[in-house]
């Protein structure tokens, strides 16, 4: 699969629930409507909510890329605003 | 090749993004800064793909006035920016949002705690008192260990402990006609926390005259009760009730009583209502009146319809000057 393009990167792994959506959340709102985030996180709990989470605020989730090293990365598309 | 970075020449190698730069000169919270290069403004988006060239000019800058939040603030404030209704556009304007209490007792108590917590940019405390033992039955703001002290530093010092983002201006006067408008000039949202008639209709009339939103409460033995004021959206306190009753005509808490809890309930919502405002999120107690009983644990809301001959807020006001109402409220020494 091709990489996919992205306006701006944010690396999750490092912080948990729910902090790990405050901070997507944060990202996606310095993005225009229609760009895309490339967001770094853990498999396990992250994986599970976050994508969850930005689907019911609206935002699409265009892919979800396995690592291979435990953590994935997950390109999401900016369609509303938060 | 040579790069000015804030100001600083120094050398790196080819090939190098902005993105890159902005990791090596390891930049806090870099979301949030806006790049210049050569004097010129860099896209967002292009911080991950623009090449720098020798010789270049960047400039990082920040947002300021809670632009960005730090990773603390970010941990403190995430379950508000979670919500949808709040989220970080909504954190933000707590941030920069100024909140007059007027009353640092039953109901100031908890609505000021709230609001330090949700991290309300400036919060303002005006009250003449200090804190007495009879005080601490509800007054959840002040501890055994204030006793003595005027109550907007007991205030400041356990809103602060909570949240020191937030910035507490304690004003130890009694509010009155003479002090009242300059006292809510500052502020975008008052919350009337005071516990006495004269009071009750001094703010609701400074705040109708110089146009300002206000939520109004009262407390007394098992019940409560709480409105919000926002000019041209719905009626005023003195729309429904038309002057303060004569004295004693009507008990105070020192000699009725009151539930201690009754001042966390309708100060908390009070709050709410302040949050709710500054936010913009869901509906305002503009247009009716909230009532609790707690006996039969019933809240009935009544619509307060906007009273078109309002000695205040009507088309033809009596009121145009402020004054202390029945006995000067600045004389109220408990």
């Amino acid at each position: 699969m091709p990489e996919l393009s992205c306006n701006a990167f944010l690396d999750i792994t490092e912080v948990v629930c729910p902090v790990t959506f405050v901070k997507t959340k944060v990202a996606l709102e310095e993005l225009e409507i229609g760009q895309v985030l490339a967001l770094r996180l853990n498999g396990g709990e992250p994986l599970q909510n976050v994508p969850r989470s930005l689907k019911d605020e609206g935002q699409q989730v265009l892919r979800l890329a396995d690592n291979g090293d435990g953590t994935y990365t997950l390109y999401v598309k900016k369609l509303e605003e938060n | 090749m040579e790069i000015t970075v804030a100001g600083k020449k120094k050398s790196y190698a080819a090939p190098l993004t902005v993105a890159q730069l902005i990791a090596a000169e390891e930049i806090e919270n870099p979301l949030y800064v806006t790049v210049t290069i050569n004097e010129e403004f860099l896209p967002a988006g292009q911080i991950p793909v623009k090449e720098l060239r020798d010789g270049d000019n960047v400039e990082f800058l920040y947002f300021m006035g809670g632009g960005a939040f730090t990773d603390e603030e970010l941990e403190r404030y995430s379950r508000h920016i979670l919500l949808k209704e709040i989220g970080v556009k909504g954190q933000r304007k707590l941030q920069n949002a100024r909140v007059l209490i007027i009353g640092a007792g039953g109901l100031g108590a908890p609505a000021a705690l709230y609001l330090a917590a949700a991290g309300v940019g400036v919060i303002g405390v005006a009250d003449a008192d200090t804190v007495e033992l009879s005080n601490l039955q509800r007054q959840v703001i002040h501890s055994a260990n204030d006793l003595g002290k005027p109550k907007v530093l007991s205030a400041k010092e356990s809103m602060e402990a909570i949240n020191p983002h937030v910035r507490v201006n304690a004003c130890q006067e009694y509010v009155c006609a003479e002090n009242i408008a300059a006292l809510i000039r500052d502020y975008d949202f008052v919350l009337d926390g005071t516990d006495n008639f004269p009071a009750k209709f001094l703010i609701n009339d400074a705040c109708v005259m110089a146009q300002k939103p206000f939520s109004h409460a009262g407390i007394l033995r098992f019940g409560g009760q709480l409105m919000t004021y926002v000019p041209g959206a719905g009626p005023c306190y003195r729309c429904a009730f038309k002057e303060p009753p004569p004295p004693d005509a009507v008990p105070t808490c020192r000699e009725a009583g009151v539930v201690g809890a009754m001042g966390g309930v309708i100060g908390s919502l009070q709050a709410m209502e302040a949050v709710k405002f500054i936010t913009g999120a869901g509906k305002l107690l503009t247009g009716s009146l909230l009532t609790f009983d707690a006996l039969t644990m019933e809240f009935r809301k009544v619509r307060l319809p906007r009273n078109p001959r309002c000695a205040v807020c009507g088309e033809a006001p009596v009121i145009t000057k402020l004054t202390d109402y029945v006995q000067p409220v600045c004389a109220l020494k408990r």
